[in-house]
């Protein structure tokens, strides 16, 4: 499975809660506690994110950025950077 | 922005635009209105039009759209957004010119403005954010309303003796010979966002070819309006607008009329 990371600017959130709906590995969650604005903000509760990137298009807030592992190069061991 | 370091393997897949800038956006949460701004700076940036764009803010929720988009934008009175993009087009061929109104502001006070604007051919692009109420005044009855809808000035819901029908002005603009691109799209899932994305390229394209008006209708929700939480509003507009005002093409240079 490819993996994925999600940060969240967590004081841009407005705790809309579209994220969540929106992830289809139902990675994300909001927050037990509050931002500055008083909303509860949406957190990573599960480490099985893709990083499909459904939950940035979403987002009315810009909030989200996705990160995703590189694709392993078969039957290499360690990945290694090769310059073009 | 701060981004945190990029761990060992990972690459960046979606970022915020640059051209969207860092000032919190003042919309409820959940409000599809930042989701449009992000799709039009996104390909704005793509595209690398961010210093020769011009965009026309109206009057409504999106009033401080310039106060978000890293570009010259101009505001204009209520409902007269197009005509303003017009003159704006007009001085400065060369620019990328876009108008960005709300229903009221487009299909209420301003029909005569997007009516003629879009009759004359006017090489611009107008986004159309229908959320069938007025949403920055308080949620009352827009042209757009749907019949049985409940709102601040049609407590009962909308009712046609009273206030008419639902106005398609969207359908209404595609006749017009001045209309090149006419689409209705939406902004409340990812595979949505995706196709508004490709509508705003096309439409730019299209921009630059100087091939005449493109129209880009989004149905979106307003959740504080509506009264609604931001997921319960997505479920309502997919249940209640999409049968109302159906997404796709509704012209395109392929199929110019249809
Ligand atoms: C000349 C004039 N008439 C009325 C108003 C009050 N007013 C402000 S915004 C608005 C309607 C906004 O609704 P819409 O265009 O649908 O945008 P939304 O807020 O829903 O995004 C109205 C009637 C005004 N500002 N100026
Ligand atoms: S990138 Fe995809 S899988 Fe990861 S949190 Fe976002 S929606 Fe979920
Ligand atoms: S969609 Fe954006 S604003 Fe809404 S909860 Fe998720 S991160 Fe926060
Ligand atoms: S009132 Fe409605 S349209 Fe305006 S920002 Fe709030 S949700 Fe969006």
């Amino acid at each position: 499975m490819i993996r994925g990371k999600v940060t969240i600017a967590e004081e841009i959130c407005k705790g809309c809660e579209l994220c969540i709906t929106a992830c289809p590995q139902e990675s994300l969650g909001l927050s037990d506690k509050i931002n500055l604005k008083g909303y509860r903000y949406a957190v990573l509760i599960q480490d099985n994110c893709t990083g499909c990137i459904n939950c940035a298009l979403v987002c009315p807030d810009a909030a989200i950025t996705v990160y995703r592992q590189k694709k392993p190069v078969k039957g290499v061991g360690p990945q290694v950077q090769i310059a073009a | 922005m701060d981004l945190p370091p990029i761990t060992n393997g990972f690459e960046l897949v979606y970022q915020k635009p640059q051209t969207l800038t860092e000032t919190p956006m003042h919309y409820c949460p959940g409000c599809g209105h930042g989701v449009v701004h992000r799709v039009l700076m996104e390909v704005i940036d793509e595209m690398g039009l961010q210093d020769r764009t011009i965009g026309v803010a109206p009057v409504g929720c999106s009033v401080f759209a310039y106060e978000y988009m890293n570009i010259d934008v101009q505001e204009a009175a209520h409902g007269r957004a197009s005509a303003v993009a017009t003159g704006i087009k007009r001085v400065l061929p060369d620019r990328v010119v876009f108008s960005y109104q709300g229903d009221g502001d487009l299909a209420a006070i301003g029909t005569a403005e997007t009516i003629h604007t879009v009759n004359r051919g006017e090489n611009i692009l107008m986004l159309f954010i229908n959320n069938g109420v007025y949403g920055m005044t308080g949620g009352q009855m827009a042209p757009t309303t749907l019949l049985g809808m409940k709102t601040t000035t049609s407590p009962y819901g909308r009712e046609t003796s009273l206030a008419g029908y639902p106005l398609k002005i969207t359908e209404l603009l595609a006749q017009l010979p001045g209309s090149y691109y006419v689409t209705r799209q939406a902004a409340h899932t990812a595979a949505a966002v995706r196709k508004l994305k490709k509508a705003v390229q096309l439409s730019l394209q299209y921009q630059l070819l100087n091939k005449g008006t493109c129209f880009i209708e989004v149905v979106s929700n307003c959740p504080s309006g509506w009264k609604m939480t931001p997921t319960e509003s997505n479920k309502w507009l997919e249940a209640n607008m999409f049968p109302i005002y159906p997404l796709g093409d509704l012209k395109t240079p392929a199929q110019p009329m249809n």
